[in-house]
């Protein structure tokens, strides 16, 4: 089966997208790992209702109408599907079912958006630790609220929204350990362009006041660390030259979100660096297009920008693979009649006030701790075979099988790309990332075995 | 600082000969190639293999013995000066045949190895033996046999290169990274060695740098002929053991992942392809079906380092005494050898007599155009 | 750890499903991974040490939620809906595989 295009990702981005190529009449499939539409930011847009929707807030419900016309819009959308494997030309290899499969394209558009940034600390790996995007997924899929004594770490926008969400439904959070340093002067620069999206910065306002009224606030502390016995039982951190301790049964963290990058690299795109918040980007043309020509991102996987942003971005990396189908299409004429660049420079507004606001963190990893979940290395091991080593992050991959997991990297990349850099005294931009291998997703050999003889690209 | 002899290439040949250097005293420099050259020392599948090598050519089978031999001391110190973790095991290892010819085609090697004058060290098992020897699985139905050879082993060949980086540098030595080098020009009492690190100057210059040999050591009319052919290699999650001895293709690593491999490719990129991927896990599951159900976790490719005989080349220039170059294709499983016998012959004398069978003679092209 | 806001008192839940042989009510919508969450030493051992593992970023990226659904080995449980009468079972360390 051969499309026009081929979508990975059903987010906000990869719907857009896919509604406006439909308009122009092109083949879709839209491949998504859930098993519903919308993406995590509207997980269960569809079948949420009362007072979960109510309380996960406008901008969730808004989701539903996109949903809707996504359904509609005629493409074939592939749920609870997997790429494991992307060959240039483009030959895409799937997994659903315990079957695996090959579609083939003309152009593929990466609209696989972002995932939370994983920032090790002691007793991260184990049990009663997650994320904050973890636990508001557990929100939006099945109603599920944390019990016991619940405690936020972190900083960004998302532990203020999910607190808020939480209280909402009369859940109870223990107490907020804000990450986020004081705005510096950074941030005040980027008020301008801020100011252009008032009505998110008074949300931000009252997310604030709300949380501080609900509950304990702890600012200004260090050295956090998870306790217990095969499960998180104690917080302890230092805080003005004491040691504190408490209680606790949940803990989520938090420290902003990267783009998924593991299948633009993994197909060798160019990509640049983030010097704000430390992340790599695929290098992107004003349509979206990588530096392999059919192959496009939109939305998170691009640069953090937000669902409103995707949407846009989706849109304009619409008319972008319309115009490389059929060179005729009037790309730029759409993109100017519909405002996109105005209502994405809108939707991207406060971002750098953001970016600026909660930089990524950049306190040394302690030796003890696991840096890769998997393997199970600590940071100790990554720095011994650093020193002694190129500064290259498959060095250490290589030494030490840190980032050879079933995760391939996705969880310790940027901490070893850190570690690596501390270890030389050169900034993480001069370090790169992991050699991205497929398969992109664990698949089954015997999957792999019942694809039958493909013809080799050779 | 004195520097003995620079040694180009920091894969898993310049690495053991560095640590060779190192062991009898002599002060080392190597010098490491570019982060994403094509390294044959991370790709590599791990066998420290016996059985097939060098079946047309006996001194190469003598070698590869010698260094299988070898290759438990070697370990053993290795892993103490290196204070590294190195995973080896010798229990002998498998060919798999999956069908009467292939079976057939394995005996006649065998056999051919044997006229030689080699050891009878490997046998033909048939399939029921077989099933006695892997009892944790079931065989395929298409498993006619198996060549089983007792010297064969394997290692993890990344702690390997891991463990002689770390050795090369408790010994004295120096390794610099990043430093793919331009030029050799030789000087008066030696060479100088010119790259981003500026330029080092030393009285020895031993290049081997895999594919890259040729283009240092053929200006200075030392012709290395060589080519790459790509091998592809799956590896699974993490296994609980099922697989006691390693195989050619197949082999199950200390920390349980399944290795099945490596295609032979003439392509000069290390791209992967699912096309591989497909034929490399249709073997694998024709061998042992229940394989089926375990995850690819990562493919890869490499660039195969080979002489275009295929058996080793350590060559000596003529026109430049002092300066060797060194190239093969099994550097894991030579790498005893090439840290107690290459090693000392190049850091400190000329290449022995009885390695006559390996010089870049034997393609008489010793002065290239 | 995590409780639905829709379980109230007397009201049955949307299916059952069984983890590691111990059946427990599951909700619509819900992720084998959201469902490990609420049974009892239904963690991971991890594949190295060993030690208790539970689902961490419930979008496909940590791994911490692989599990056996229905007999199928090191799925990510955060991918797989709750289906009524699913058989999860834990996994400890390196997986088997059966002969």
């Amino acid at each position: 089966m051969k499309y026009d295009v081929v979508v990975i990702g059903a987010g906000p981005a990869g719907m857009s997208a896919a509604i406006r190529l439909r308009k122009n009449g092109s083949s879709v499939a839209v491949i998504d790992e859930q098993h519903a539409p919308g993406g995590q930011i509207w997980r269960g847009v569809e079948r949420n209702s009362g007072p979960v929707a109510e309380a996960l807030g406008t901008d969730y419900r808004k989701g539903a109408a996109l949903v809707q016309a996504f359904r509609a819009c005629g493409a074939d959308y592939m749920p609870e599907t997997q790429v494991w494997q992307i060959e240039e030309g483009w030959n895409l290899f799937l997994t659903s079912g315990g079957k695996a499969r090959r579609i083939g394209a003309r152009v593929v558009l990466l609209a696989n958006g972002a995932q939370e940034r994983p920032v090790p600390f002691p007793g991260w790996t184990l049990p009663g630790v997650m994320t904050v995007g973890a636990a508001q997924i557990l929100l939006k899929s099945g109603g599920m609220l944390p019990q016991g004594d619940v405690w936020i770490a972190g900083a960004g926008p998302l532990p203020l929204l999910y607190a808020i969400q939480l209280l909402g439904l009369e859940g109870r959070i223990a107490g907020f350990l804000d990450t986020s340093r004081k705005p510096g002067i950074a941030a005040l620069t980027k008020l301008s362009g801020a100011w252009r999206d008032i009505p998110g910065l008074l949300k931000g306002a009252r997310w604030l006041r709300d949380l501080r009224k609900s509950g304990k606030m702890v600012r200004g502390f260090h050295d956090l660390h998870a306790v217990g016995d095969g499960r998180l039982q104690y917080l302890e951190w230092q805080s003005a030259g004491e040691r504190r301790k408490v209680k606790a049964d949940v803990l989520l963290v938090h420290e902003g979100v990267v783009p998924r990058i593991h299948e633009t690299m993994a197909l060798g795109c160019a990509h640049e660096w983030n010097e704000l918040q430390n992340y790599f980007t695929p290098r992107l043309d004003g349509w979206g297009e990588t530096s392999k020509a059919g192959l496009f991102v939109a939305g998170d996987a691009g640069g953090i920008g937000g669902w409103l942003a995707a949407t846009l971005s989706g849109e304009i990396a619409g008319l972008g693979i319309a115009k490389h189908l059929d060179v005729s299409f009037d790309a730029e004429g759409e993109r100017h009649r519909a405002g996109l660049d105005k209502r994405l420079a809108s939707a991207r507004a406060l971002r750098p006030f953001l970016d600026a606001l909660y930089p990524p963190p950049t306190a040394s990893i302690a030796d003890e701790v696991i840096v890769c979940r998997c393997e199970e290395v600590t940071a100790a091991q990554i720095r011994s075979v650093a020193k002694v080593s190129a500064p290259d992050p498959n060095a250490v991959k290589a030494a030490t099988r840190c980032g050879m997991g079933p995760c391939q990297g996705r969880q310790c990349g940027y901490s070893v790309q850190a570690l690596v850099a501390e270890a030389h005294g050169i900034p993480p931009r001069d370090v790169s990332f992991f050699n991205i291998r497929p398969p992109l997703k664990p698949v089954t050999l015997g999957e792999i075995a019942t694809l039958g003889d493909l013809e080799d690209a050779s | 600082m004195h520097v003995d002899v620079i040694i180009i290439g920091a894969g898993v040949v310049g690495a053991a000969l560095a640590y060779g250097m190192a062991l009898k005293g002599k002060h080392v420099i190597v010098l490491d190639g570019a982060d994403r050259d094509p390294r044959a020392a991370r790709a590599n599948f791990g066998l420290v293999w016996v059985q097939g090598k060098g079946s047309d050519a006996p001194a190469y089978s003598a070698l590869t013995r010698q260094s299988s031999d070898l290759w438990p001391g070697f370990r053993h110190e290795l892993s103490k000066i290196a204070a590294d973790r190195i995973d080896y095991e010798r229990p002998g290892g498998l060919v798999y045949c999956l069908s009467e010819t292939e079976y057939a085609h394995r005996a006649a090697i065998n056999e051919r190895t044997h006229n030689q004058g080699a050891q009878a060290d490997t046998e033909m098992i048939e399939r029921g033996a077989l099933e006695h020897m892997l009892p944790a699985v079931g065989l395929g139905p298409d498993v006619v046999g198996a060549s089983y050879c007792k010297l064969d082993g394997h290692v993890n060949p990344l702690q390997l290169l891991a463990a002689l980086h770390r050795a090369v540098l408790v010994l004295g030595g120096r390794i610099e990274f990043r430093s793919p080098v331009k030029a050799i020009s030789p000087v008066s009492g030696g060479f100088r060695v010119i790259g981003p690190h500026g330029e080092l100057q030393a009285p020895r210059v031993v290049v081997a740098a895999g594919l890259a040999t040729p283009a240092l050591t053929e200006p200075l009319g030392l012709a290395m002929p060589m080519k790459s052919e790509r091998g592809q290699i799956l590896v699974t999650e993490r296994i609980a053991p099922i697989l006691p001895f390693p195989g050619s293709g197949l082999r199950q690593s200390a920390d349980g992942t399944v290795m099945i491999g490596a295609t032979n490719e003439k392509i000069a990129d290390t791209s992967v392809t699912a096309a591989s991927a497909t034929k490399l896990a249709q073997r694998a599951t024709r061998i042992i079906p229940a394989l089926g159900s375990a995850r690819l976790v990562r493919q890869w490719a490499g660039l195969r380092v080979l002489p275009l005989d295929k058996t080793p080349i350590y060559a000596e220039s003529t026109d430049y005494p002092g300066l060797f170059a060194a190239a093969c294709h099994s550097g894991v499983t030579l790498a005893a050898v090439h840290a107690a016998v290459i090693a000392p012959a190049m850091g400190g004398s000329h290449l022995p007599e009885d390695l006559a069978a390996f010089s870049n003679g034997r393609f008489n092209v010793q002065k290239c155009a | 750890m995590f409780k639905s806001v829709h379980e109230k008192p007397g009201k049955a839940s949307d299916m059952t499903v069984l983890v590691n042989g111990v059946e427990i009510g599951a909700w619509n919508g819900e992720t084998v991974a959201s469902v490990l969450l609420r049974a009892p030493g239904a963690g991971r051992g991890s594949t190295v040490s060993r030690t208790p593992r539970l689902p961490y970023c419930q979008m496909g990226v940590c791994f911490e939620c692989l599990v056996i659904v229905d007999g199928n080995a090191s799925m990510q449980g955060c991918l797989v809906p709750v289906a009524p009468g699913m058989r999860i079972e834990s996994q400890h360390g390196p997986r088997e595989i059966s002969k």
